[in-house]
Order: structure tokens, then C-alpha cells, then sequence
């Protein structure tokens, strides 16, 4: 799975470890996300959509359906 | 956008007083341990009463020590949780069939000496180790 949170989280200027505190995980999960190496759940995707005020589809992407 | 918030969360400050807790009741029951091991024979002189009490004592805290660890595995997040379960999986699969194909080392005199079940708890332990370095280093 792609995603976009390294993308909207320099947007914002935020650190991993910023962004890792308003998500309630680890600075490491933050890192292994963005490098998709660790795929969230669904309640941590939607958490990440109601951080950045997106849809769940605008930061994660289904690598197999593009 | 709502402001960020600054110092650490709740959430970090919950994993590292359960990850602390943990600490402490796993010294707790391996001191009790080493007690309840030693203390028949260079405290207590064999006395069986004070034997019997050493083993509660050492079992008691061992619950306490299951249900720390228990919180702690659930205060974690996802990624760790998934680094654990595949350690818990590697380390009970290999602490089973290694174990057991052991113990008929030593049932069938393959080996000359006895299969001692310390060594298992250091072959679960030190598996238990590598997957958790494995998986730490999978998703870094």
C-alpha cells in the first residue's frame, strides 16, 4: 500500500515524532508507514484522515488497484 | 488544523509505566526465583514449610509478572504488537519442536547427559531475542 503522510506531514512542517504523538504510535511505526513497510489498521488510517482532514483515500493508496 | 500537541502523550507515558512495570515484576519473580532455588539449601537449611512459602511467594508474583507483561503487550502499538506476536510465534514453535526432539535425544541415550528444562527456557528466550531484533529490523 502507497501512501502520502511523509508528503502531508513536511507540508506541515511536522516531525515523525510529532506526528507519532497525535497518532498514538511510535516514532519507528510513523517511519516504517511511510516507507511502506508496515501497512495501519483501519481505525489508525482513520485517525491519520481525521489528523490531516483528508478522505482515507487521499493519503493511502491500494498499490494492487493503480 | 488543531495545534500539535508538544510534550509526549498519554499514550507514550502509559507505554513506558507499563514497560517499567513490567521491569519491575520480572526482577521480582527472578529474585523470588533465585530464592526459592537457593534458599533451601544455603538459607533455610531444607526446611520444607519455608521451602513451600518461597515457591508461593515465587508463583504469585510470576501471575503478577504474566499480567504485567499481558498490559504492557496491549499497550503497545500495532507494529509492535505484530513484532511481538511473530517473536512469541517464532520462539514457542522453536521452544516445541526443538524441545521435544531433545527430550527423545535424551529418552532414546542419543545424548549421554540429561535434558535439562533450563536449557529450553534459554533456547525460547534467546529465539524470542532474534525475533524481536528481526522484526525490529524488518520495519525500520
Amino acid at each position: 500500500m502507497k501512501n502520502r503522510l511523509k508528503v502531508l506531514r513536511a507540508e506541515r512542517d511536522w516531525t515523525q515524532a510529532q506526528l507519532a504523538i497525535e497518532l498514538e504510535v511510535s516514532r519507528q511505526t510513523v517511519n516504517a508507514i511511510e516507507k511502506g513497510k508496515f501497512d495501519p489498521s483501519l481505525p489508525l488510517a482513520f485517525k491519520a484522515a481525521r489528523l490531516f482532514r483528508l478522505a482515507i483515500e487521499d493519503i493511502f493508496q491500494d498499490e494492487a488497484a493503480s | 488544523m488543531s495545534k500539535l500537541k508538544t510534550d509526549s502523550s498519554d499514550w507514550a507515558a502509559n507505554t513506558a509505566r507499563n514497560t517499567k512495570r513490567l521491569g519491575y515484576w520480572t526482577a521480582a519473580w527472578v529474585v523470588t526465583m533465585a530464592i526459592a532455588n537457593f534458599g533451601p539449601r544455603f538459607i533455610w537449611q531444607l526446611n520444607e514449610s519455608l521451602t513451600i512459602i518461597a515457591i508461593l511467594i515465587n508463583l504469585a508474583i510470576g501471575f503478577g509478572m504474566i499480567m504485567a507483561n499481558k498490559q504492557h503487550l496491549k499497550g503497545l502499538d500495532e507494529m509492535h504488537q505484530k513484532i511481538q506476536l511473530e517473536a512469541m510465534a517464532l520462539s514457542l514453535g522453536v521452544g516445541l519442536v526443538v524441545g521435544l526432539a531433545y527430550s527423545n535425544l535424551d529418552v532414546t541415550n542419543i545424548i549421554t547427559f540429561d535434558a535439562e528444562i533450563s536449557q529450553l527456557f534459554i533456547l525460547m528466550g534467546l529465539t524470542y531475542g532474534a525475533g524481536v531484533f528481526a522484526g525490529l529490523r524488518k520495519f525500520r
